[in-house]
């Protein structure tokens, strides 16, 4: 019930609004607008300050094939790069893809297994890469006995994004609508076609953006590669030779302390790279969900 | 009158609930059959068992026999295999993200057709029998997720064709749509009524009375009243179907 003074008063707290809401609601805009400004101008000024830094000093040099203590080149580490990714992503994408499926499609519900596996990954992804790394080394390096290598990086690399990969891809395949599993199996398509041909397809978008993530996480990594894959300055020539990835090197490269403008231009290459790939991942998902 | 589909005896539970109780039909051949009934009547629950899509549903029990041309259902039958020859058409549109030859074509690729000729052939002649393929002739590579509802929902009929079923399960097929599409559906369900067994779940009695032949009510998991649908609907033998069909409550 509304009594008519109540409404003449609601009415006019509607229309007239006080001062002290016009200070507020100006207050606060004020506020949201400077911290827009502030993130943004940090990253701009980020970018930019690496920019001018570094391109300056990104000579053909830096590109030669042979590494030497004069030219600083950053090609083998590049190429070190590139593989330790694809090597990582061909062990974890499987694993992690599979494992997804079985407890989205197949593990029924309220399985304590599930719960346990859940309860796992999400520890896993909460490790700090440094422990990975500690890890990596005692029992790829030295119980192994693999040695700094390409083999022991790319396998403790797998093991951290193993969770990163899983968790986006259970969610990816958990936002496939039934109706669609429903119209596979009503015409006679057994389960695993309606996973394969259906479900995943579907699912697609959702588990590309967490292998974009993923890699970006190889890329980035140094703390984790420095005590299992080394820092050897050539390109590995097999799957048991050290070799330095791109961020490593650039960590190297600063820490020495006698190479700062070469780290520079290696960070704007990095840049790049990770420029290029969230482009391209944006691209393909756009891509995919479109058809 | 052939029997398609012989339902005895037939009880269903999900977890505690009953949801079907001591079920006794016998569904003619190359006819349109109608459920009617409030909702959770069990009529889609029913419709469901039918090509045992209630597998999916976990808790479900199911008791009785259902004999389809006299062969059980449950017993040694492949479930792949009997919806093969029971299509399902849904209450909503749901085609796959996928072009709208690939959408026909999946049933027939399930079931070993590859060759390209033969599936050109079988999704020319699924849409043709849907009556939608003067629609989408030009543009079969297209997503089928841009057609409209109704367009959509005579392409899920179309790929439940594909596979030449032998009965076609509809659960509330025109819900979902406006008037115009439904009067197409409804439309194409009697044509249809000539090659295939159709079992429609409705809503909508005055749908029941325009397409089908027969028709059985519904009420609380049981069936209060199955007869010509004529019948069913100018003089009910039961009180409770009369206060159905005359509006006094559902």
């Amino acid at each position: 019930m509304v009594l008519p003074q109540q409404g003449a008063r609601l009415g006019r707290k509607d229309h007239t609004p006080k001062p002290t809401q016009g200070f507020q609601s100006w207050l606060l805009r004020l506020l949201v607008h400077g911290a827009a400004l502030f993130t943004f101008s940090i990253l701009l000024f980020l970018i930019g300050y690496i920019l001018v830094r570094g391109i300056p000093y990104l000579t053909p040099d830096l590109f030669s094939l042979e590494y030497t203590s004069e030219n600083c080149s950053m090609l083998p580490s590049i190429i070190t790069t590139v593989e330790m990714t694809l090597i990582s992503l061909l062990i974890a994408i499987p694993i992690s893809v599979f494992t997804a499926i079985y407890l989205v499609e197949y593990a029924k519900k309220g399985n304590k297994l599930v719960d346990l596996m859940r309860l796992t990954t999400e520890t896993l992804s909460g490790i700090p890469s440094i422990v990975y790394g500690l890890f990596g080394m005692l029992f790829f390096v030295t119980q192994l006995g693999w040695k700094l290598s390409l083999l022991s990086g790319s396998l403790t690399l797998a093991i951290m994004i193993l969770p990163l990969i899983m968790r986006s891809t259970e969610e990816a395949l958990l936002a496939v609508p039934d109706m669609y599993r429903e119209a596979s199996f009503g015409l006679g398509a057994g389960k695993l076609r309606t996973v394969f041909r259906i479900v995943l397809p579907s699912a697609m978008p959702g588990i590309l953006a967490g292998i974009i993530l993923a890699v970006g996480r190889i890329v980035g990594e140094t703390a984790a590669l420095i005590y299992t894959a080394g820092t050897a300055t050539e390109i590995p020539n097999g799957l048991l030779s050290s070799g330095r990835t791109l961020a490593v090197h650039m960590y190297c490269l600063s820490s020495e302390g006698l190479h700062t403008d070469q780290a520079y231009a290696t960070a704007v290459v990095l840049l790049l790279i990770v420029l290029v790939m969230n482009t391209a991942s944006a691209l393909i998902a756009r891509k995919l969900t479109k058809n | 009158m052939n029997v398609k589909y012989k339902i005895k005896d037939l009880n269903l539970h999900y977890g505690e609930f009953h949801a079907l109780k001591d079920i006794n039909l016998d569904l003619p051949e190359k006819q349109i059959t109608a459920f009617i009934g409030p909702s959770g009547c069990g009529k889609s629950t029913l419709l469901k068992t039918l090509n045992r899509m209630n597998d999916l549903v976990e808790g479900c029990r199911i008791d009785g026999t259902v004999l389809l041309d006299s062969e059980d259902i449950f017993d040694r039958m492949d479930v792949n295999v009997l919806r093969r020859r029971v299509g399902m058409v849904f209450q909503k549109p749901n085609p796959f993200p996928m072009s709208i030859y690939d959408n026909i074509a999946f049933g027939p690729r399930t079931h070993g057709v590859h060759s390209k000729s033969k599936l050109d052939e079988i999704v020319e002649k699924s849409l043709q029998d849907a009556a939608i393929w003067d629609e989408v002739k030009d543009r079969l590579g297209k997503s089928a997720l841009g057609m409209s509802g109704g367009q959509q929902q005579r392409l899920c009929i179309a790929r439940a064709l594909a596979i030449q079923p032998e009965v076609l399960l509809m659960d509330e097929p025109t819900s979902a749509l406006d008037p115009i599409s439904t009067m197409k559906v409804e439309d194409l369900v009697q044509e249809l009524k000539q090659n295939y067994t159709i079992v429609m779940v409705t809503h909508n009695m005055q749908q029941a009375t325009r397409v089908s032949d027969k028709t059985a009510f519904f009420l609380l998991g049981e069936v209060v009243e199955y007869n010509q649908t004529s019948e069913l609907f100018s003089m009910p033998q039961d009180q409770r179907t009369e206060n159905y069909i005359t509006g006094r409550f559902g």
